[in-house]
């Protein structure tokens, strides 16, 4: 029964999640080149998407981790790491070039399989290629026991 | 600086309910709604740690036809990508590159990461943006791609 209910939960979210997307435009990639483009015609969309998720957040996270326990799970799971490293910087930086190159990251290019074309498919098949073979190198060099590897 | 097709009606409502799922699954799973985490999960299974995620990416390809079903299909009809099938490669190849070694992606560093006011979370974030305004500036300004 609790299975199920997870299972429903996560449907819930993933649906508001890409309501919210497509409400807020950001499956139309001209918007997201439009915000990052500051020093030509700029369209300032994306900030208050950002913004609006991030209020709402600031808000209720705390009153999330007041709860003992999830509603449908034992623990909270949150990222392990907490370090600054080089990781985070490089990540973000070829993240960003990808990103500002097309106007996709990952929220908007699966929404935007409600309109299935054909360069979706092309972005989406790229994107795990790239997330399958960056997984497969990053654990081969993190089970090397070199010191130079720590990258 | 000229602004143009300036839209914060919907972009914070949009943000808003994007916000309110990634609350509602920390409330109910324990779980951050980043979208590149929730996939990566999916290429690198984990056993018995697949369902939700999968029934995550469904919905998430179901708000948008919920999007179209409310009546609001006439808006997105438009939508074509902005650059070529080779650049389309290209840039889905360094999202997936990028949002792995990064552990993240907008929504996992840019909206629930922030929230938790983690310091990573805020690297990364400027990370990409600064990459994301750069990136734009050379290709849209400088080589005129798209222009």
């Amino acid at each position: 029964m609790i299975q199920t209910l997870r299972l429903v939960a996560a449907l819930f979210a993933g649906m508001m999640f890409g309501l919210g997307l497509s409400v807020a435009q950001m499956i139309d990639p001209a918007k997201v080149i439009g915000f990052l483009n500051i020093f030509g015609a700029w369209d300032p969309s994306l900030a208050f998407v950002m913004g609006g998720g991030l209020a709402v957040n600031l808000i209720l996270t705390p009153l999330i981790f007041k709860q003992a326990r999830p509603w449908l799970a034992d623990y909270f799971r949150l990222p392990a790491k907490t370090e600054i490293d080089r990781r985070i910087v490089l990540g973000g930086i070829i993240f960003g070039a990808g990103w500002g190159l097309a106007g996709y990251c990952p929220g908007p290019m699966i929404t935007s399989l409600s309109f299935a074309n054909s360069s979706i498919i092309t972005i989406i098949l790229a994107y795990l290629v790239g997330t399958w073979i960056t997984q497969q190198a990053l654990a081969w060099i993190d089970q090397r026991p070199s010191r130079l590897a720590r990258a | 600086m000229e602004i143009v097709n300036f839209t914060p009606v919907p972009a914070l409502i949009g943000g808003a309910l994007i916000g309110l799922s990634a609350a509602f699954l920390l409330w109910s799973q324990g779980r951050i709604a980043g979208i590149s985490g929730i996939v990566g999960g999916l290429t690198k299974p984990v056993r018995g740690d697949l369902a939700w995620r999968a029934v995550f990416l469904i919905g998430l390809v179901l708000g948008g036809v919920l999007y179209r079903v409310l009546g609001f299909g006439v808006g997105v009809d438009h939508i074509q990508p902005v650059v070529s099938p080779t650049l389309l490669v290209l840039a889905g190849l360094l999202v997936g590159v990028g949002a792995t070694i990064g552990a993240g992606c907008t929504s996992g560093h840019g909206i629930c990461g922030l929230a938790r006011r983690s310091p990573r979370s805020l690297v990364a974030t400027l990370s990409f943006m600064g990459s994301g305004l750069v990136t734009v500036f050379v290709v849209r300004q400088l080589m005129g791609v798209g222009a």
